[in-house]
């Protein structure tokens, strides 16, 4: 009993001592070092449009019109939620997966003009895990180039060219995958940067 | 399978096989009460200060039984101290989106997943804790419950390595040297980083964002000290995320840097507790040996898990949906096929539990890897600690199944394996199978258990499977589709992850005592090998019965019958 | 009884075995194996179940599940039947030597009286006369008789026993030929060696090993592993709509728990003390055998079990001035009734020197000097010639104090090779040396360097000089030797080894031994021995052949590792089995599993039949390696491992599929589902 209390005292003590080290200390400094060194990053990447904040490179937003690259499809909350991020968390199986992307497949295909039996990318008709992914494959950014330069009533090659210089590699050549990212693309194409 | 995926399969490995060795040394220091580090001018005075404030005489060690009650005792604190937090968030400060308290359910599923390094969330985290909870109730366990865990690990070890010994340590000193000499530098550095790829570290209250399509709603955007957190989630292999997506939020896991580095944290500790282990029982070729059947064992799941998301889904691909880039249900396009698959692997091999893609959408194969990397124990490579005591309950097993056909009595590292030792290693075994098999074959006949189905059919069967793997396991990654915040499971998962881990750390302390007070026989001739690659094939072999014998026939009702179903049939759920 | 191995399927041990199987269905005795308890629960099940089929299962499929599930628990017993059954027949024909033997007890007042031996206790003092039966195991406390053993040891010749010193033990159940003496009786009747080792030999007491508790705990677990599993599978069914009847369920668990090695676990024990006794080795417990096989040290006595027990004269070192010839000539005259190993091994030495055999009868004025403790010196005198040959300090004094030189040198040499040097006189004229050598038996040190690979030292315990010791532990490949060795030394040296962790063989016979026998962990006692030294010892070797240790831990160690071996065999089948039943148990529900269905089993009901039966007869077919043992091979550990594993492990995981293929091959031809 007398060894129990002991060890209960001192372990009330040591979450205390941890609380103030670990949850204390801890994050002020790396919040200290952070807000100095990398304000814009620890701040949420956020982009500002004429003084507003429009939303964060790192986030997915809704865009929906055609002169618009689209997101990929967001489980997060209502669509694009930024504060209830996730995905649909569908089995392979799963009767409401194939329905939604049966669906998804046609609506890619009309918006963009693609032939029935068009292969569509599978980032376009796959909800991604965030709910947030900022960015879209390449193909798929190529894929709807044509209707966004129809809708904006500017040549192909001239989104085209901004898609390209949207694509980012792979980190250090060979981690992750090449992607772009929708909206830094659609801002520019805007001419808000 | 492109060959930007091999290459990152090989650095990956690279920079294990040469982060062991360092990582190794460094740990013999931390885990041994007058190692000397290159922090001790700054951090010993601290050390001092702990052990006058607690009252506690670092020289003096304990025995295996008195350092069980020393850990029960600190992890009883711990969770009445976060389930206060969490129960009056609404009172305390750091609460800038006025988020109301948690249900005394939900409080105690979420104190105990904490304390016990599971890290389960039947909570999404942006949109139910305050920032005070996020830091003090939910991170303060990130450290403690890994430092736990290597505590538990070094005492094994210890049990191992000494002889005819009545002690096995002190495990408050054991748990603020790790704390202060390993996880708080490493974690400093780790988190700095993560904020360079995008990570968030403030206190403002969430940003709405005018988006830029008009038609478009305005965006909340989460904000808060994000980076100190996801640091410690991944190095001490907790995974609870900051926010509900885990490491597939852009903010938690920015880039596909971050995201290598993410992974590569979480087995940096278990592979060096690898070193450290072979160093203490002066034999490193044995270290290595099992760092060896952990490699190959990773390398199994990871290369399955990859061919099968890379494979994709023949049902959308008949709809359509180019086969080329595989699964992307519930993936990243940053991270890609490889990246995804990585991840999933890894974060189950070892008890992380932070997830880069959704594992319920994976394929049925793909899915199956991280299911079974939970079954295993997750002892490739591991939680912190985890990963090791686990893998030596095996290394035991395996000795005593197999030593006795070199004609001798089974002995490790000169230490007879007597029934005693057979009997709690059983024991921890037949607990977790007990834990797992029991909870599942209840939830999937009873209403509570069916209620929280996302899916139906086999994958359905997966998703419960899943949750109580998860818990009893200690990973806390999910099949995310159950809604696991319901009474019944808020406590049929709590009290499975309790059995996960403290009724295999009681075990595995009771072993380490039993070992340690043994006499060690000089090497011969004659001795089991327990180096070379004989005695590792022998412990994966061991390992694969042992472990897919027992979860076959589930395994077998869910995601193999979920597999063939989807390549050979039109059958939906 | 004795050396006399029961061929392994033996008529009558078989007719007794098949009827003990029967016997040993009482839950009381399958309670003892967890395993088989529960394989008999199930066979239970099963035929209860046969009642209660759920609809669409024949009751040919049920049925025969069933019997084959009964049949699974009696090979399981058979094979602990027929070990035990091996080692009643051993024990029956010990039996008889000792029914109704009669006893002359000699009471208080001094007479003798007639009872039966099994009324004898312990102090009791017997007479017993030539010609009759030893009536139990004692000590001779009067008089020398020659003693018939050949009831114990097999061996014809007679050894001689007497009261005093370290040939006064006898065994009950042997015969005096000559003489008569007087025997205290040391054992109480049901305590002697020969009821011990009835008892032992019987399984009657036998008791679990340490090794075999832990792996009964071990197998214990895994039983309720598989349990948990298949229970749980019944509810996982409920959830996939599949009904799994109560027979399909049982036959996955008993294919799943471990029943080859749970069925086979005893009878390898009963059949390793059986093989010792062939062996002509009693051991006190199975604990002992077991602990042969951990041994690390084995302590060697040099004379009986390194060297032959007697020296040989090996060279003739003539002195100068004197020809070979002349010194063998010597010799052989000094030798020619010498009957001592030494002196005719001199004469065959001289043979070799062209010398022609003499004998006795050419001359008969012949003095022959037989050796004396005082003279240390033996001879001829004949023809006026004074030959003498001795220990060297003992032909000094025979010729006056003074060797040569380069005899004095001879004998200083001898003694540094290991040997033992002879000097050949005439008169007071010193004619040179004979090296009597230690003669290592051969083979030894191919032996003793397997021995080194499993990681075993030997130590030579000898009472020769350090130098002596020395080269014959060279020559015989020892690790290390004691020499001078007391009885003190060896136990201290015991001490010592085990301090370090060391497990220790070792062999004696006086009653000097006995704190050594005692405190070493296998203590083999030699029957010649003392009564004290058996008693320490927890093994006695009835032939008295000390280099019978290395034989008793290759027993040990081929006990140990066929448990090993079945259980790595036993726990590997059970992959396929699982491919034969859970595929049959799903495809009804999922019909696209049929790729799972790796072996193409013809039927659900076939599959599930088949690798019930193969779970059986694998039993049946693996008592004879149970009983016999795996083949010991004298390798070191990392090569032994590979190997079984090799045999046993990968054998394990992969003889299971075309096992099951062919009985369901069978099954199909015969319309058995």
């Amino acid at each position: 009993m007398k060894v129990l209390i002991a060890e209960l005292r001192a372990s009330i003590v040591l979450t205390l001592l941890l609380a103030a080290v670990c949850c204390g200390i801890y994050p002020l400094i790396v919040w200290g070092i952070a807000q100095g060194v990398f304000p814009g990053r620890a701040n949420g990447s956020l982009v500002e449009v004429d003084g507003k904040v429009a939303g964060s490179s790192l986030l997915a937003q809704r865009f929906t019109g055609p002169k618009y690259f689209h997101p990929r499809p967001s489980a997060a909350g209502q669509g694009y939620d930024a504060a209830d991020s996730g995905g649909t968390n569908l089995g392979p199986t799963s009767k409401k997966l194939i329905g939604t992307v049966r669906e998804r497949v046609a609506a890619y295909r009309a918006e963009n003009g693609l032939l029935p039996d068009a292969r569509v990318p599978a980032d376009a008709v796959t909800s991604s895990a965030s709910g947030l992914d900022p960015d879209i494959s390449v193909g798929n950014a190529l894929l709807q180039a044509a209707r966004v330069a129809t809708a904006r009533g500017i040549p192909k090659e001239a989104v085209l060219k901004r898609v390209r210089a949207h694509t980012e590699g792979r980190d250090l050549g060979v981690l992750g995958e090449p992607r772009v990212n929708v909206l830094l693309l659609n801002l520019d194409l805007d001419g808000k940067m | 399978m492109d060959i930007y995926g091999w290459v990152q399969l090989a650095i990956f490995l690279g920079l294990l096989l040469l982060a062991t060795r360092p990582m190794g040394l460094y740990l013999f220091r931390v885990l041994d009460p007058e190692g000397k580090t290159f922090l001790d001018p700054v951090l010993k005075p601290v050390e001092r200060i702990f052990y006058r404030l607690m009252g506690v005489d670092p020289a003096v060690e304990h025995d295996w039984k008195r350092y069980a009650v020393s850990l029960l005792a600190f992890s009883l604190v711990g969770t009445l101290f976060t389930y206060a937090i969490l129960r009056l968030q609404h009172l305390l400060p750091l609460n800038p989106q006025h988020l109301g308290p948690l249900s005394g359910d939900l409080a105690f599923n979420t104190s105990i997943s904490f304390i016990t390094n599971t890290n389960w969330q039947n909570y999404g985290g942006e949109s139910t804790m305050s920032y005070l909870s996020q830091m003090a109730a939910l991170a303060l366990h990130n450290f403690t419950s890994a430092a736990s865990g290597i505590a538990v690990a070094a005492v094994l070890v210890r049990g191992i390595a000494w002889h005819t010994a009545k002690t096995v340590g002190n495990f408050l000193v054991d748990l603020v040297r790790t704390t202060l000499y390993l996880l708080l530098p490493l974690s400093l550095v780790y988190a700095v980083f993560l904020v360079s790829q995008g990570t968030i570290q403030n206190f403002r209250p969430y940003v709405t964002a005018q988006t830029v399509e008009p038609a478009a709603a305005p965006q909340t955007i989460v904000q808060g000290p994000m980076a100190s957190q996801v640091a410690i989630k991944m190095l001490g292999t907790n995974g609870g995320g900051y926010t509900n997506a885990n490491a597939a939020h852009p903010y938690e896991n920015p880039t596909p840097l971050s995201n290598f580095v993410q992974i590569f944290s979480i087995f940096l500790i278990p592979g060096g507790l690898t070193f450290y282990l072979g160093r203490m029982v002066k034999n490193r070729k044995h270290g290595w040996s099992i760092w060896g059947a952990m490699a190959a064992l990773f390398l199994a799941g990871v290369l399955l898990c990859w061919w099968a998301e890379a494979a994709g889904n023949p049902r959308l691909h008949a709809l359509g949906v180019a086969s080329a880039s595989g699964n992307m249900e519930g993936k990243e396009v940053r991270f890609g096929i490889f990246d995804s698959a990585l991840f999933a692997t890894v974060t189950t091999d070892a008890s992380c539990g932070a997830v880069n893609t959704m594992h319920d959408s994976m394929t049925p194969l793909g899915g199956l890897v991280p299911l079974v990397n939970l079954h295993l124990g997750e002892v490739v490579f591991g939680g912190v600690g985890a990963g090791l005591y686990g893998m030596l309950v095996f290394v035991i097993l395996t000795v005593f199944l197999a030593g006795l056909m070199v004609g001798r009595t089974p002995e490790y590292l000169g230490k007879k394996i007597e029934s005693y030792d057979v009997k709690v290693s059983a024991l921890a075994v037949l607990l977790l199978i007990l834990d797992i098999m029991g909870f599942t074959a209840w939830a999937v006949v009873s209403k509570w258990g069916l209620a929280g189905l996302n899916n139906a059919g086999p994958h359905g069967f997966s998703e419960i499977l899943y949750a109580f793997s998860s818990a009893t396991a200690n990973n806390g990654s999910a099949f995310a589709g159950l809604s696991g915040d319901t009474p019944w499971y808020d406590t049929t998962l709590a009290v499975s992850m309790m059995i996960g881990r403290f009724f295999f750390i009681m075990p595995v302390l009771a072993l380490a005592g039993n070992m340690a007070k043994k006499k060690i026989l000089p090497e011969s001739g004659g001795s089991f090998p327990v180096a070379g690659p004989v005695f590792a094939i022998l412990l994966v072999g061991t390992i694969l019965i042992v472990g897919l014998l027992s979860f076959f026939p589930a395994l077998a009702v869910g995601p193999i019958v979920e597999h063939y179903l989807m390549i050979r049939s039109n059958a939906v759920f | 009884m004795a050396a006399k191995a029961h061929s392994l399927f033996e008529a009558a041990i078989l007719r007794q075995a098949v009827v003990a199987s029967f016997a040993k269905l009482h839950p009381r005795s399958l309670m003892k194996n967890p395993v088989m308890f529960v394989t008999g629960v199930g066979a239970l099940l099963t035929s209860v179940g046969l009642f209660f089929r759920p609809e669409g299962e024949p009751l040919g499929f049920g049925l025969q599940v069933a019997v084959w599930l009964w049949f699974t628990v009696l090979f399981a017993n058979f094979a602990e039947a027929m070990a035990e059954g091996r080692g009643k027949a051993q024990a029956d024909a010990l039996r008889k030597t000792r029914t109704r033997t009669m006893a002359n007890l000699l009471t208080k007042d001094g007479s003798l009286e007639k009872v039966l031996a099994e009324k004898l206790r312990k102090e009791d003092i017997v007479m017993v006369i030539a010609g009759e039966t030893i009536p139990g195991d004692g000590e001779v406390i009067e008089g020398v008789a020659s003693v018939d053993e050949s009831a114990i040891t097999g061996e014809s010749a007679p050894v001689i026993r007497e009261a005093g010193g370290d040939r006064s033990a006898v065994t009950g159940g042997t015969r005096v030929l000559s003489d008569r003496i007087k025997v205290r009786i040391t054992a109480n009747p049901g305590e002697s060696f020969l009821d011990r080792m009835i008892l032992l030999v019987e399984g009657a007491s036998r008791q679990k090993t340490p090794n075999e508790i832990a792996l009964t705990i071990l197998l214990s677990a895994l039983t309720i592993i598989f349990l948990v599993v298949v229970m749980t599978l019944k509810f996982f069914g409920i959830y996939s709509g599949v009904p799994f009847s109560v027979t399909v369920l049982v036959a996955l668990l008993v294919c799943l728990i471990p029943t080859t090695i749970g069925g086979l676990l005893s009878a390898i024990g009963i059949a390793g003390i059986d093989r010792l006794v062939q062996k002509n080795v009693l051991a006190m417990s199975g604990r002992a055998v077991e602990a042969a096989g951990d041994v690390n040290v084995l302590l060697l006595d040099k004379t009986g079990t390194i060297t032959l027990g007697d020296r040989q004269a090996a060279e003739f070192l003539p002195a100068r001035g004197v020809t070979v010839e002349e010194l063998a000539g010597s010799a052989q005259l000094a030798s020619l009734a010498d009957e001592t190993p030494e002196g005719r091994s001199i004469v065959v030495l001289a043979k070799r020197h062209g010398l022609r055999g003499r004998n006795l009868a050419e001359m008969p004025q012949a003095r022959f000097i037989a050796f004396s403790a005082q003279t240390r010196m033996s001879g001829v005198d004949a023809d006026g010639r004074h030959i003498r040959k001795g220990a060297a300090d003992a032909v000094r004094n025979f010729v006056g104090g003074q060797f040569p030189a380069d005899v004095e040198d001879a004998v200083t040499r001898i003694s540094f090779q290991g040997g033992t040097p002879l000097v050949v006189a005439e008169g007071r004229r010193v004619l040179g040396a004979i090296y009597l050598k230690d003669i290592v038996k051969g083979g030894l040190s191919d032996r003793f360097e397997r021995f080194r690979a499993m990681g075993i030292r030997t130590v030579m315990i000898t009472g020769d000089n350090p130098l002596t010791a020395a080269a014959i532990a060279r020559e015989a490949g020892v690790d290390d030797f004691l020499a001078e060795a007391t009885p003190t030394d060896k136990l201290a040296l015991i001490r010592k080894e085990q301090a370090a962790g060391y497990l220790v063989a070792m062999t004696g016979d006086g009653t000097n031994d006995a704190p050594a026998l005692a405190q070493a962990d296998v203590g083999v006692a030699m029957n010649t021995g003392t009564q004290a030294a058996k008693e320490a010892g927890n093994m006695v070797d009835l032939d008295s052949n000390p280099t019978k240790l290395i034989e008793i831990v290759e027993i040990g160690k081929q006990m140990l590792m066929t448990r090993g071996a079945l259980t790595t065999f036993s726990i590997a089948n059970d992959v396929a089995k699982y491919f034969a039943i859970l595929p049959a148990l799903l495809i009804g529900a999922f019909p696209v599993i049929g790729p799972l269905n790796i072996m193409r089993l013809a039927s659900p009901q076939s599959a599930i039949l088949s690798a019930v039966i193969f779970n059986a007869v694998i039993i049946i077919a693996l008592i004879p390696l149970a009983l016999r043992g795996v083949r010991f091979r004298p390798l070191g550990a990392g090569a032994l491992l590979l190997r079984n594993l090799l045999v046993y492990g990968l054998g394990g995981l992969l003889l299971p599929f075309p096992g099951i293929k062919l009985i369901d091959i069978a099954v199909n031809a015969f319309h058995l589902v």
